[in-house]
């Protein structure tokens, strides 16, 4: 993929006020307004008053901030079953990400490396087979999983969902860690095995260390991914393990009571956050990240 | 130093065959083992539990006469057609755009590509929220004086599909600018400053000469949309649920409400090996044209 | 005893042998430089000695120990890379001791040996610094380092000076030997740089489509090269070529109309109808008189000054011949002239197998 930081190409800028520049500018913040509107949405609701809702216009910001809808989306929030808020949602999303995230990277990041540099017979096709898998709709393997998690015993469990994310970041992840891996000058590994450094020596004393803009690349796929998820999370949990994401479509879908639109606008805010700011930190390596890992689709 | 036997071959490489044991088994058990399972019980009747009670094709005729799946396959269609065209249409524009060494590049970059962060199920809420008829975008026209506007894709059956639409557009257009960008980066740029001395206005640059060159890039581009459109679940979910009624309804969520709601399984099998089919039928041209091609030259 | 000894060693890429029932003797002490162009399989063979590459059949010994199927760091040997290969997050101590920790190696001789090491190649500045922060030169000081705290017999370096500028290359180059001569170690040597072969080796093999072709001492490869492609391949401009018949019962090379005798040309006397007269440039000299018998007629096509000397292009029977004439001689293409030919110091080939006669 070809680096974005790069400079541009197109025709070499002319005076400042030109009118082309006009109509370029103007264009792009047309568009960007476009863009954030949803966000502004998002952010204003959450922070008005039903009455003020059922009163204005949803674009409009809000006369009377109050937090009230933030406090009740966290703590209180109602899905059906129990009314302690997206917090729940939350903490089990947490528990889900950090070890799926640390479980899928290590596990990718030791294939690839094998596959790079400790090549077998055989290898190859595996690995074949795995990025073809990629492209498998989900909905082909998820009921052959469920029989094999309730056979081992973790069906529903959170471990249950780390394994599923596991096997499937593995395609992406592998691919990402096998080409960064195939990069190193060979000669490295070589002087390493004369040095004798065998297979776990090499990996965690020289690859490791040399491999870090590619681990936290990694690591923003995946955690935004896994935070992300809703499809796995509804199959292979159950209601008091939902994630965060299948949580709050519960609430804000749930069709018993009042629509609290501020409550559910705090609660969608809520839970894209986290992945926001990983976006808002990262950027140029999200882009990375993205670029390798948009084969997921 | 001691003379050593030649080793066993299956022993040779050990430790890389270990650390590829997860690899191996998400390949065979999970992607060929699942997926021929789910194939091979597709022509059962299996309900509530897979039981080998073969029925033929009868669940395949029955899927195709269903008017749910009818509807579902017929929005995949117009979902999937009009995605493809959109997002290749503006993400190409908006790469174009973003690579006319304007400044604030990476600022534009950053808005067109947030909402590739957040998860479908905060994307089909907050658009949810946006074309809610009583509060949303209806209502905000309509108290400007124009009292007999009509705007609610999410209620009417007719062009609710177009609503979803909206918002994954809004979602996924971000991920193909920066393809594209990374595209348009990528060409050399010895060709703007041959096209510029033959005098070629620059839009005819674009068309005649960056755009055939950035063929590989349209090609992956659009084997990614493609491989997402299928897929696409959370968003009909949050958004619509499916509604109003079923017209809303996408092959995906079909799959999962037979499997794991309306419990029939046999038709869920079904679903899910059309789905299949329909990734083969767009996959293996593909593989095709991008390996294929390189074997025979 | 030998230092290393390959026997009958093939090794097969699937159906494509690289390197074909090789068998290589390489006595202690002896500087051996792998000459070949690139793909010839001489970096096959020496990542094969490293036991970095699993050989298809054969055996590799050394030192009396049969290590065909050790480990790299088991064999007793040190190895440099061209891309000096040091490891980037390491300072340069730690790429000198990470073999050594690798080894288990109490601290204190990990110490007096890096620093034994750093002293010899003069590194000793640069101990705490990082590969990023140091020049080429340097990196392969480090490099060769790397290889030196070992304290093995058996130095394998692959290409090291491929990547240094020609200045550089000259001045490791004699470092090289320097480190030789003190250590008297075995030394395994790949290069495609025959300067350095000619300048470096007790003993070069010169090898082509994974087969040795010639090994020998640099003279002898020079002088008496064993066939056409060692001939070709070694001097610079290469060696002019007269193809023809040797007639006489191996007394005289008939070329075209002309006839040379071959007087004191050491090879067999035989008669040959399709021969190969091979003649170095420096070999020849340039006159305006015949000389009977030893000359050829040529006309001067372009002369190029080359500092010390000077290249002549000539046509002379039909063949294009490069001559190295001192620098004062000012040729006008065009002048009519004789070539002398240095008889002596030619080499005959059969042109069917390509072996000198």
């Amino acid at each position: 993929m070809a680096d974005l930081t790069k400079g541009p190409r197109g025709a070499k800028p002319r005076k400042i006020l030109s009118r082309r520049n006009i109509m370029l500018y103007g264009i792009l913040f047309v568009i960007s307004v476009y863009y954030l509107l949803p966000l502004y949405v998002m952010v204003v609701t959450s922070l008005k008053g039903m009455p003020e809702i059922r009163l204005g216009n949803i674009f409009s910001p809000p006369v009377e901030i109050t937090f009230q809808p933030w406090v009740k989306a966290w703590a209180q929030a109602c899905t059906g079953l129990n009314c302690d808020g997206l917090s729940r949602g939350f903490w089990n999303s947490v528990q889900i990400t950090v070890p799926s995230v640390i479980l899928s990277i290590a596990v990718a990041a030791v294939n690839g490396y094998a596959l790079s540099l400790w090549k077998f017979r055989g290898a190859e096709t595996f690995f074949a087979i795995l990025i073809v898998g990629a492209f498998i709709p989900y909905q082909v393997m998820i009921y052959p999983i469920v029989i094999i998690l309730r056979e081992i015993g973790i069906y529903g469990t959170l471990w249950g969902l780390v394994l599923v994310h596991t096997i499937f970041g593995m395609p992406i992840l592998t691919l990402l860690f096998r080409n960064y891996f195939s990069s190193v000058p060979e000669e490295l590994f070589k002087a390493a095995r004369v040095d004798g450094a065998g297979f776990w020596g090499i990996f965690l004393r020289i690859m490791v260390p040399m491999s870090l803009p590619i681990f936290v690349v990694a690591l923003i796929l995946q955690v935004t991914g896994i935070w992300n998820d809703f499809l796995f999370g509804v199959i292979y949990t159950r209601p008091d393990t939902y994630p965060m994401t299948v949580q709050l479509n519960n609430i804000v879908n749930s069709v018993q009571g009042v629509k609290e639109y501020n409550v559910n606008m705090a609660a969608t805010l809520l839970t894209g956050l986290v992945p926001l700011i990983i976006y808002f930190i990262s950027g140029k390596l999200f882009v990375r990240g993205i670029a390798a890992g948009a084969v997921k689709g | 130093m001691s003379t050593s036997p030649r080793p066993y071959r299956l022993l040779r490489n050990l430790n890389a065959k270990i650390a590829s044991v997860p690899m191996i088994l998400t390949a065979l058990v999970i992607f060929v083992g699942g997926t021929a399972w789910t194939v091979f019980y597709s022509f059962t009747d299996s309900k509530l539990l897979p039981r080998l009670r073969f029925v033929g094709l009868d669940q395949y005729e029955r899927l195709w006469s269903t008017g749910r799946w009818l509807t579902s396959i017929e929005n995949l269609l117009i979902y999937g057609v009009l995605t493809l065209i959109f997002s290749l249409v503006i993400g190409f524009l908006l790469a174009v755009l973003l690579d006319q060494k304007i400044r604030f590049e990476d600022t534009f970059r950053t808005i067109f590509l947030y909402p590739f962060a957040l998860s479908f199920i905060v994307t089909g809420l907050v658009w949810q929220w946006i074309l809610n008829p009583e509060f949303g975008v209806q209502n905000v026209v309509r108290s400007l004086g124009f009292t007999e506007f009509v705007f609610d894709p999410l209620y009417d059956p007719d062009i609710v599909i177009y609503g979803v639409l909206i918002a994954g557009l809004w979602q996924g257009t971000g991920l193909i600018m920066c393809l594209m960008l990374a595209g348009l980066r990528g060409i050399d740029e010895d060709i703007w400053k041959a096209a510029r001395i033959d005098g070629i206005p620059t839009w005819k640059t674009y068309i005649f000469i960056i755009i055939p060159m950035m063929r590989p890039v349209f090609v992956t581009t659009l084997v990614i949309i493609m491989s997402g459109i299928v897929k696409v679940y959370d968003l009909v979910v949050a958004q619509t649920g499916g509604g109003p009624g079923n017209a809303s309804e996408v092959p995906a969520k079909y799959v999962y409400d037979f499997m794991f709601a309306a419990q029939n399984l046999g038709q869920g099998f079904a679903a899910s090996t059309m789905m299949l089919l329909s990734v083969v039928i767009i996959v293996v041209p593909w593989a095709y044209l991008e390996f294929g091609g390189k074997r025979r030259g | 005893m030998h230092s290393i000894s390959v026997r009958d060693l093939t090794l097969n890429f699937g159906s494509h042998a690289v390197l074909k029932t090789m068998n290589l003797d390489v006595a202690e002490g002896e500087f051996i430089v792998l000459l070949g162009p690139s793909g010839c399989g001489k970096s096959t063979l020496l990542n094969c000695i490293a036991g970095l590459l699993d050989i298809s059949d054969g055996e590799i010994w050394i030192k009396g120990q049969n290590v065909t199927w050790a480990e790299p760091s088991e064999r007793g040997i040190g190895m440099v890379f061209q891309s000096y290969a040091l490891y980037p997050q390491m300072t340069v101590r730690g790429n000198l001791s990470f073999g050594l920790k690798n080894a288990r190696m109490p601290k204190a001789e990990i110490e007096s040996r890096v620093a034994r090491a750093a002293k010899i190649l003069q590194i000793e500045p640069l101990l705490d610094r990082k590969p990023g922060a140091l020049s080429g030169g340097q990196r392969q000081r480090v490099a060769i380092g790397r290889a030196l705290v070992r304290d093995v017999d058996v130095f394998l370096f692959d290409e090291p000076l491929s990547n240094l500028d020609a200045k550089l290359r000259a001045e490791l180059r004699v470092e090289i030997k320097r480190l030789h001569s003190r250590l008297n170690n075995t030394m395994v040597y790949v290069t495609h740089d025959q300067i350095e072969a000619l300048t470096l080796a007790d003993r070069i093999a010169v090898m082509k489509g994974g087969v040795i072709q010639q090994l020998d001492a640099p003279q002898v490869i020079y002088n008496r090269p064993a066939n056409l492609f060692v001939a070709g391949f070694i001097g610079s401009p290469a060696m002019n070529f007269l193809p023809g018949a040797v007639v006489d019962g191996g007394r005289s090379f008939r070329l075209g109309e002309h006839s040379i005798a071959l007087e004191g040309y050491d090879g067999r006397a035989v008669d040959l109808p399709r021969a190969i007269l091979g003649l170095r440039p420096e070999h020849i000299a340039i006159a305006t008189d015949p000389r009977p018998g030893t000359s050829l007629p040529a006309v001067v096509e372009l002369d190029e000054p080359m500092g010390a000397d000077s290249l002549v292009w000539l046509k002379a029977a039909g063949q294009q011949m490069s001559v190295r004439v001192p620098v004062e001689r000012r040729l006008e293409p065009g002048t009519p002239v004789y070539l002398h030919l240095d008889l002596p110091k030619a080499s005959l080939f059969d042109a069917a197998t390509e072996q000198r006669i």
